[in-house]
């Protein structure tokens, strides 16, 4: 991402257990307006489809958010649309394009992708990037949030105020 | 030439392009199946676009193979089953949209079948004498579900995962411990060599009164452990490693099941799906139902996989109970077991 880190530090986390990244993620839900996209990176295991749950339910989606590895896309009803995406199986921005994604980012939704590195390309209007990697030998993580856009400069503070 | 209608059953949900004809009462004439494995191997799991072109290039092929097995030709169908989804939504239209050409063009009843479904049928199409009630526990790549089927065709789902499917799970770890694919079989094949014992990874939900399951836990304690060892220096033997993470989700799905049928009484037990085909799981949890004098059904490998001689066979089931499908049914990514088309 040709994220504006250079003019915006990153912000960053350190948080243990699953239920604080769903929580770190159910208050990231709150921000969150139609057309939005948020890019999660990390390894296998840093809990990526665990802070997709944490959006979901800070949208107030009542359904079960599974991995979509295998479908490719899921898509639940909340405060929001929310599209959930994974990347996993992909090999580039390429197999994106064939998924008729843009139909989604043009809509009234929230994209959600996992394992967006891969395809990261493919996204080039205003996203938050949301990086998990394993920190205190794998009993934490630590949480970076990177933007692109106005949008995101005006709203994330009000994450960052609550901090802790 | 046989004159009694022959059902033919089309499946492309995922990774495999297969076509069958099966007989009404259900003897299989033939079954083909073209698997793509080789294609989607060196991304470590099934690449959708890459499924539908594959698909487009052999089902036809795949059809004329069944056909010309069976002796058989477009004359003799009764009926044409196809599978509408669970599934790659651009890899069930491939099948779906040539299953309504055929219907459209001989005048014959579409059958759109609910993969899962299929996959639990594929043990009546083996085992004629088999007659529920009883549980079955789907698991395959991108499916882990645990249901009571009181009668023929209804199901009550008692579980399923809240995370990833085993399949799945399988295949990311295998990818993580730089074995190939399907990860499945490699982590088996790996497993045998190793002590199931030799690291305590997590049971989830174990404890939990319900019949779901979780695999992200797990998933995370592999990686934890195998990067702990890395730093610290020490050797990561893939053995134990393979063997411990195939135990802890095997423990969780035998104790599970084996406490669904106390809870449901039933005397018999199916897997269904491709998972359906690892050793150790049929092995652990035939014995702990055997304890219960329950037994354990599984079909052969080559009903197990993605097939559509299970597709024709509840094909067949619901041209008899009337059940034919509209021409306008949809392929659908997400299909509850036991949604029945309005």
């Amino acid at each position: 991402m040709t994220a504006s880190g250079s003019e915006d530090a990153p912000i960053a986390y350190r948080i243990r257990g699953e239920s604080a990244t769903r929580k770190l993620a159910g208050r990231l839900a709150e921000l969150l307006c139609p057309g939005d996209v948020v890019l999660l990176v990390g390894e296998l295991g840093t809990g990526k489809t665990c802070f997709v749950q944490g959006i979901a339910e800070g949208l107030g989606v009542r359904e079960r958010v599974l991995s979509p590895t295998f479908t490719l896309l899921r898509e639940y009803t909340g405060r929001l649309p929310l599209y959930h995406l994974d990347a996993y199986r992909l090999e580039g921005p390429g197999d994106l394009s064939d998924l008729g994604l843009e139909e989604y980012l043009e809509g009234q939704g929230v994209v959600v992708v996992e394992w967006a590195d891969r395809v990261r390309d493919f996204f080039a209007g205003d996203c938050l990037e949301v990086s998990l990697c394993f920190d205190e030998g794998g009993e934490a993580r630590r949480v970076s949030l990177r933007f692109r856009g106005d949008s995101w400069r005006v709203r994330l503070p009000r994450l960052r105020g609550e901090k802790g | 030439m046989p004159s009694e209608g022959l059902i033919l059953g089309i499946e492309t949900s995922c990774d495999e392009t297969s076509a069958a004809v099966v007989k009404r009462g259900g003897e299989v004439l033939s079954l083909v199946i073209s698997s793509q494995a080789g294609l989607h191997a060196r991304y470590g799991g099934v690449v959708p676009e890459i499924a539908s072109r594959a698909h487009l290039e052999t089902l036809l092929p795949a059809v004329r193979e069944a056909l010309g097995e069976a002796k058989a030709g477009y004359e003799d169908l009764a009926g044409v089953a196809v599978t509408r989804g669970p599934g790659l939504i651009g890899a069930l239209m491939v099948g779906l949209n040539a299953a309504k050409a055929i219907s459209f063009a001989l005048g014959i009843p579409l059958l759109a079948v609910n993969h899962l479904e299929a996959h639990i049928y594929a043990n009546f199409l083996q085992f004629p004498e088999l007659a529920p009630p009883l549980l079955a526990f789907v698991v395959s790549g991108g499916h882990t579900l645990l249901a009571y089927m009181p009668r023929h065709r209804e199901y009550r789902v008692l579980g399923e995962t809240l995370d990833d499917a085993a399949g799945e799970a399988y295949d990311k770890i295998a990818r993580f411990l730089g074995l190939g694919y399907p990860g499945g079989p490699e982590i088996e094949r790996v497993a045998v060599r190793g002590n199931p014992d030799a690291i305590p990874f997590p049971r989830a939900l174990i404890r939990d009164g319900n019949y779901n399951f979780s695999l992200s836990g797990l998933k995370t304690a592999v990686v934890n452990y195998v990067r702990r060892r890395e730093e610290e220096g020490e050797p990561v033997k893939v053995e134990d490693v393979a063997a411990s993470f195939q135990a802890a989700v095997v423990d969780v799905q035998v104790y599970k099941i084996a406490r669904a049928a106390d809870e449901y009484g039933v005397e018999r037990v199916v897997l269904a799906g491709g998972v359906a085909a690892n050793r150790f799981l049929r092995e652990r949890l035939g014995k702990e139902l055997l304890r219960r004098g329950v037994r354990l059904y599984y079909p052969s490998p080559s009903l197990c996989a993605d097939n559509a001689a299970m597709v024709a066979y509840l094909g067949w089931r619901m041209l008899e109970d009337g059940e034919t499908s509209s021409l306008a049914v949809d392929a659908a990514a997400v299909l509850p077991l036991g949604a029945r088309l309005p």
